[in-house]
């Protein structure tokens, strides 16, 4: 087995990318995008903003390369491109075999893999991240075509703004974004594909079952369990004939609920799209609205909410025991249904929306993407909130809220960044590794001293771009031979053993070798190849012959020592003439009569290992 | 290795479904059900004969449920509450939260009819607590032995045939299930399994349907016709599945047809049980479930008139239906209390129990059975020993309730020809799909069921039984030897080993005009296992290696046994030529061969002949122009050397040994020609 770090990710929303060779299959762990570098772009910009050309000054100034803080004009005013994983587009995409999605998140690169021409992999994800993912990836095209509106019709192969002058000119803290390190990033941005591409990539999904087994070219057994991150994500356990792994990815999950604690002047804005949170910060907010008494209303913007809120309610598979036990009982599994009936949320598809403009109400908490801050309706609702001071705008830790705000200043609303813990903590990865036991860990190198592990037998440590050979455990491959065509076998015995040639037909089915009574041509009359070692003692040899009525002498013996194993002729004299060249290495039976030389060949069978 | 299947109940009858099976030491019950025909110690399987201590614990691994009918699942707080059953219980999230629904009126039902409660309310719940739900597919590793998964069956929702495999052992039991789709449920669908066993029910073991449309338009005509004369229209039926599937399809022609006359449910019918479907979505048809994805499910809180709709429960129904569907079940159906059973004007009511076991179906039945307008609708199937059953076999006129009860009936009887189970023609194709080495029949029919095993024995040749109530078939099972494979051998598996062979064969066209003819074929065989070796040691586990690595593993070397013979061939000189004392030169030598070649050609049939120069190949046997005296390959004494003969030294391997022979005879008696 191999394994390549392609991209150690960032955080819940660009999870890592792997590529994995297992039993000579190329598996490719994830296909996500790096939406925190969408900050460079500009957001859709407003009224004479927009046309405001980059006057001489600011130009001369950006060519003389003055360094100084970031502001507005300094992001890129284009239609914005996307980042891939760039090591990613080292390989080549043909030679991937199977690619396994575990997050709706990991999917949002999807679209790029499958429209490349000779991509051919089967995709597995499971049903709930295909649809959740799908949802995503739609909301994403939608957002997207504001700017693409705004912006028109441009040089799609080779924008402006990745030619090499702009590209000099941009503040280092926007370049490192665009360019990497090294300057190598630049190949990984690509254009967004469209709706069309979504579906097709779509129908190129396999989509698997809770706990379903999907068994990849009879080989492999792939098996996806619920991660606990969000909806639908998984962990995979990966099966092949010679080897029974669990594949854990680094994240399992706890989603830690944040309790907002806000006596509400204001209204508050909350750009976060992870599904699991939005769902539990509904729920924890309408009990705190309710025993506090307050009127507020919850709007949720977005074009995919509607389905998405419909669509959690119908997939128990994937949530905890608790929400099992409210479908058992004939309740919704989530409180949104009740609270949307019940008139205290309000779903909107977009901000323009005519039923939104009659029902708006203020103050009110506002639940829409995109966290970046770039797409979508949260840049409408920024720039009409961002210089009021009695509003509060709630943004994940872990966003360059500097970078990100940059558009939007001078800001005067409030921002309050919190953490919704999400993947394990480190003291977490203990106890995990202390149940699951494993013989064989893969560990990231940046997190070398901060933990000590003792429980696996072997650690890997691997670092980006770099491939590791996974030594096998030794055993050898299994085979399942039938019984039926066990007990069909001519055995031979041996000294210490006993021995027999095989037959039937080899099948690889559900990742086992088997043994099967294939077809029988009709006319298999064709003999094995008979293989004997040893030499034949010459005095058996000849109690054998005598058995079968045939008389003969050593007439020859070359070795006179040792006269019992060593080479020498046998003179056949009876029924009729024949000769036994007994050698080392072989024997030869000369004789003139088919039915003589066929017994002769009998006894020396008898005599002589072999099978 | 045996498989044993006890059958406690649903054996060469329909009712009490409930199979117990052993399969390599794990112990499977498959349903719990009760049968409605009985009201003593026959409506529940005997569970004496799992464990005559009553310790269920020990004698059962699990218990699975198919889905949430009553002669599937009636029998199991019975059994987990008053038997004491403790272990595992599988079902699918929809079963898991319609069954209780199912019980409870059956609970009540029972208490109705003065039977007597055989469990409680509380026992209910508490059964349904220890129930572990499944999901479609999900491979569920009961214990480190005994794997099961569900698959989907249509049926009712969330039914679901179960494959159960144990080490090598593997087996299906169906439940009852529907090969075609239905208005809202799927049909079918299940993996191409390697099964020893399939068990599977036959309730419909020799009938074969035809379009499901015609039966359709036969169900809404009778509907038709007794609403239009003025009568009233009772449709029996339980909860779930059938309730639903009809309801759209009177929805469907009421809009075609512009009807007016009410629809109405018995309270309660379908309160609950639409709400569950609303939420198990993705257990339905796929058009369905498409609809439900497409559309707005939101709607209903924009209408005024929609609040009366969703206190009658019916605006989770929406969710899931197409738009015209729902706004038919906003305007039309109501709900029906007891007053208006005697109200004036036609109508058409949904009403539970099914199959008029009690209840409010019967209430309604006692009132309506004596006027000849109305009509009783009536599933394919009912229990024996229920009205329903009593209804369909032959018209009777009058009806025994009890000792003192008796009704007449004068009003019209619609049975529906179409069903959720498959027909005769599913079931075979199911059997011919998974082609199980052995099947048993259950759910069923005794004689029907016969016909059905002659059918499967002879068209299918699988084995097939069908036991009757507290039997046991045992059947053998699959097993497989383990053994450690080289990866020599592996790797030699994966390769292409192709091998060319001319085999002589009769062409029986000839043999009218010329007799027959032998004519070689060219065949080539891809067999790559047979050049394995299966090695067994004592107290070793048994080892396959491939043919060249076995000296290697056992130290020894190879010992070639070969013929050899030496003889001469008779020859026909016209040149004067030097003898064959003489040395012949090689080109002498070669002429020789060839022309000894041409003689074989012309008289082998088989073999592939190779004319090498001074030496004849065919398979492994190679003759060449011998001509030292001392040979140690020719018989002393035998041969005396003449100018009219040249000698042959030949020798072959024991593979082509007949072949050599006939070779040698060949040569034996031909003349070589030199000119």
């Amino acid at each position: 087995m191999k394994f390549t770090c392609l991209s150690k990710g960032g955080g819940f929303h660009f999870p890592p990318c792997h590529m994995l060779n297992v039993s000579g299959f190329r598996i490719l762990l994830e296909c996500p995008l790096d939406l925190s570098s969408l900050a460079i772009f500009s957001p859709v910009p407003v009224g004479l903003e927009a046309h405001e050309p980059l006057d001489s000054e600011s130009v001369a100034r950006k060519k003389q390369k003055i360094e100084k803080t970031l502001d507005a004009n300094d992001l890129v005013r284009a239609e914005p491109w996307y980042k891939t994983v760039k090591n990613l587009h080292l390989w080549d995409a043909s030679f991937i075999d199977v690619v396994l999605i575990s997050s709706p998140m990991g999917m949002l690169g999807l679209p790029f893999l499958t429209l490349s021409k000779d991509f051919s992999a089967k995709i597995y994800v499971t049903e709930a991240t295909a649809r959740i993912g799908q949802l995503m990836m739609e909301d994403l095209v939608s957002m997207h075509m504001e700017l693409k509106q705004f912006y028109g019709p441009g040089d799609a192969s080779f924008p402006q703004w990745m030619k090499w002058e702009d590209l000099e000119v941009l503040p280092s803290e926007l370049k490192k974004i665009a360019l990497g390190k090294y300057c190598e990033e630049l190949g990984a941005w690509m254009p967004l594909y469209s709706a069309v591409d979504v579906k097709d990539c779509m129908k190129k999904v396999q989509t698997l079952k809770y706990a379903e087994e999907a068994c990849y070219n009879g080989t492999l057994i792939i098996r996806p369990f619920s991660s606990g991150l969000e909806i639908g994500t998984c962990n995979w356990t990966i099966s092949g004939p010679k080897r029974n792994k669990i594949w854990r990815m680094m994240i399992l999950a706890l989603i830690q609920l944040l309790i907002l604690h806000q006596t509400l002047g204001g209204s508050v804005l909350v750009p976060i799209d992870r599904l699991g949170i939005v769902l539990c910060l509904l729920e924890e907010m309408s009990l705190l609205l309710e025993s506090s008494s307050l009127k507020v209303p919850i709007y949720i913007i977005s074009s995919v909410a509607e389905e998405l809120l419909a669509f959690t309610n119908i997939i128990p598979e994937w949530l905890c025991k608790h929400r099992q036990e409210k479908l058992f009982s004939g309740e919704p599994l989530f409180a949104h249904v009740k609270l949307i009936k019940e008139g205290k949320i309000h779903l909107f598809p977009a901000v323009h929306s005519i039923e939104l403009l009659t029902n708006w109400q203020e103050p009110c908490i506002v639940f829409c993407p995109h966290w970046s801050l770039r797409l979508g309706p949260v840049v409408h609702l920024l720039r009409y909130w961002c210089s009021d001071p009695n509003s509060l705008l709630i943004l994940e830790s872990g966003v360059d809220a500097n970078l990100a705000l940059l558009p939007f200043k001078p800001m005067e609303m409030k921002v309050l960044q919190c953490s919704f813990l999400s993947g394990i903590s480190l003291q977490k990865v203990q106890p995990i590794l202390k149940t699951l036991r494993p013989k064989l860990l893969l560990f990231p190198k940046e997190l070398r001293c901060k933990i000590q592990i003792s429980e696996a037998n072997t650690i890997f440590r691997y670092s980006e771009n770099e491939t590791l050979r996974i030594p096998t455990s030794k055993e050898s491959t299994e085979i399942d031979i039938s019984t039926d065509l066990a007990s069909r076998f001519r055995w031979k015995p041996l000294k210490k053993e006993t021995i027999t040639w095989l037959d039937g037909e080899l099948v690889m089915d559900q990742g086992k070798h088997r043994l099967l009574s294939g077809f029988q041509p009709v006319d298999s009359k064709q003999q094995r190849p008979l293989l004997h070692w040893g030499s034949p003692d010459l005095k058996g040899l000849l109690t054998e012959l005598s058995k079968m009525g045939i008389t003969g002498t050593v007439k020859k013996v070359s070795d006179e020592a040792e006269p019992e194993n060593a080479a020498g002729i046998i003179d056949i004299v009876g029924p009729e003439k024949a000769l036994i060249d007994v050698r080392e290495t072989g024997t030869v039976i000369i004789a003139a009569n088919d039915n003589l030389a066929s017994h002769i060949f009998k006894a020396i069978d008898i005599v002589l290992d072999g099978v | 290795m045996a498989i044993d299947c006890l059958v406690l109940g649903a054996g060469q009858e329909v009712g009490k479904s409930c199979v117990v099976v052993s399969i390599n030491g794990k112990r499977i019950m498959f349903d719990c059900g009760m049968h409605m025909g009985y009201t003593d110690s026959r409506r529940y399987p005997d569970f004496s004969l799992i464990s005559k201590t009553g310790d269920f614990d020990n004698a059962l691994t699990c218990v699975i449920v198919t889905h949430f009918h009553l002669d599937h699942i009636g029998a199991l707080p019975y059994f987990t509450e008053v038997c004491g059953y403790k272990g595992p219980i599988y079902m699918t999230y929809p079963t898991k939260a319609l069954a209780p629904l199912m019980l409870e009126d059956y609970r009540k039902n029972m208490d109705r009819r003065g039977e007597g409660e055989q469990f409680t309310a509380e026992h209910i719940a508490e059964c349904m607590k220890k129930v572990i739900p499944v999901d479609l597919k999900q491979t569920v590793q009961v214990d480190k032995d005994l794997q099961i998964r569900a698959y989907y069956a249509g049926h009712v929702i969330g039914a679901a045939m179960f494959y159960a495999k144990v080490g090598d052992a593997a087996m299906v039991y169906t439940g009852d299930y529907n090969m075609t789709p239905d208005r809202h449920l799927g049909a079918a669908q299940i993996d191409r399994l390697q099964l020893d066993l399939l068990i599977t029910e036959s309730t419909y073991a020799t009938t074969i349907r035809d379009s499901r449309y015609g039966r359709e338009r036969e169900f809404l005509k009778a509907v038709h016709n007794c609403v239009a004369a003025g009568g009233k229209v009772l449709i029996p039926t339980f909860a779930l599945g059938r309730a639903q599937e009809l309801c759209i399809l009177l929805e469907d022609y009421w809009e075609r047809m512009n009807l007016k006359i009410p629809i109405y449910f018995s309270a309660g019918l379908t309160i609950q049980a639409n709400m569950y479907y609303k939420m198990l979505i993705n257990w339905t048809s796929q058009k369905i479930k498409e609809t439900y994805a497409t559309r707005n499910a939101f709607d209903f809180k924009n209408g005024t008139n929609l609040a009366e709709i969703m206190i009658n429960g019916f605006h989770q129904f929406t969710y899931f239906l197409d738009p015209a569907i729902a706004k038919f079940l906003l305007l039309r159906i109501r709900n029906f209390d007891r007053s208006m059973i005697n109200a004036p004007g036609p109508c058409v009511l949904f009403a539970t129990p099914g199959m008029i076991v009690g209840g409010f179906s019967l209430e309604v039945f006692m009132q309506w059975a004596p006027s000849e307008n109305n009509l009783v609708t009536l599933p394919g199937y009912c229990v024996a020993g229920t009205i329903g059953h009593k209804l369909m076999s032959g018209k009777p006129t009058k009806i025994d309730l009890d000792k003192d009860t008796q009704i007449d009936v004068r009003c019209q009887i619609h049975q529906l020809s179409f069903s959720p189970h498959t027909d005769a023609k599913g079931i075979m194709d199911l059997v011919k799909f998974l082609s199980p080495k052995h099947a048993i029949l259950v759910h069923g029919e005794k004689p029907k069921m016969a016909t059905l095993k002659e059918r499967i024995q002879s068209e299918l040749g699988i084995q097939c039984y069908c036991p009757a109530n507290n039997e046991t078939v045992t059947i053998p099972s699959t097993h497989y030897v383990k053994a450690d494979a080289s990866d020599t051998f592996i790797r030699s598996c994966l390769n292409p080993n192709f091998k060319f062979s001319t085999c002589s064969s009769v062409d029986k066209s000839y043999l009218d005009s010329n007799g027959s003819k032998a004519i070689s074929r060219l065949s080539v065989s891809d067999d790559r296992v047979s050049e394995g070796i299966l090695v067994v040691g004592k107290g070793k586990k048994a080892k396959v290696i491939h043919q060249d690595e076995l000296l290697n593993t056992f130290g020894e070397k190879k010992h070639e046994i070969q013929f050899a013979y030496c003889f001469p061939m008779h020859m026909n000189r016209t040149e004067n030529i030097p003898s064959a004392s003489d040395l012949l030169c090689s080109l002498d030598r070669c002429t020789l061969i060839s022309r000894l070649s041409t003689i074989l050609s012309n008289e082998l049939s088989e073999g592939n002949i190779l004319d090498l120069g001074e030496q004849l190949q065919v398979e492994s046997f190679r003759a060449s122009v011998c001509l030292s005296d001392n040979c140690p390959h020719r018989l002393s004494g035998s041969f005396q050397n003449n100018s009219e003969s040249v000698f042959f030294c030949c020798c072959w391997a024991v593979a082509d040994e007949k072949l050599a022979w006939k070779i040698i005879s060949i040569m034996k008696g031909s003349t070589l020609q030199t000119t």
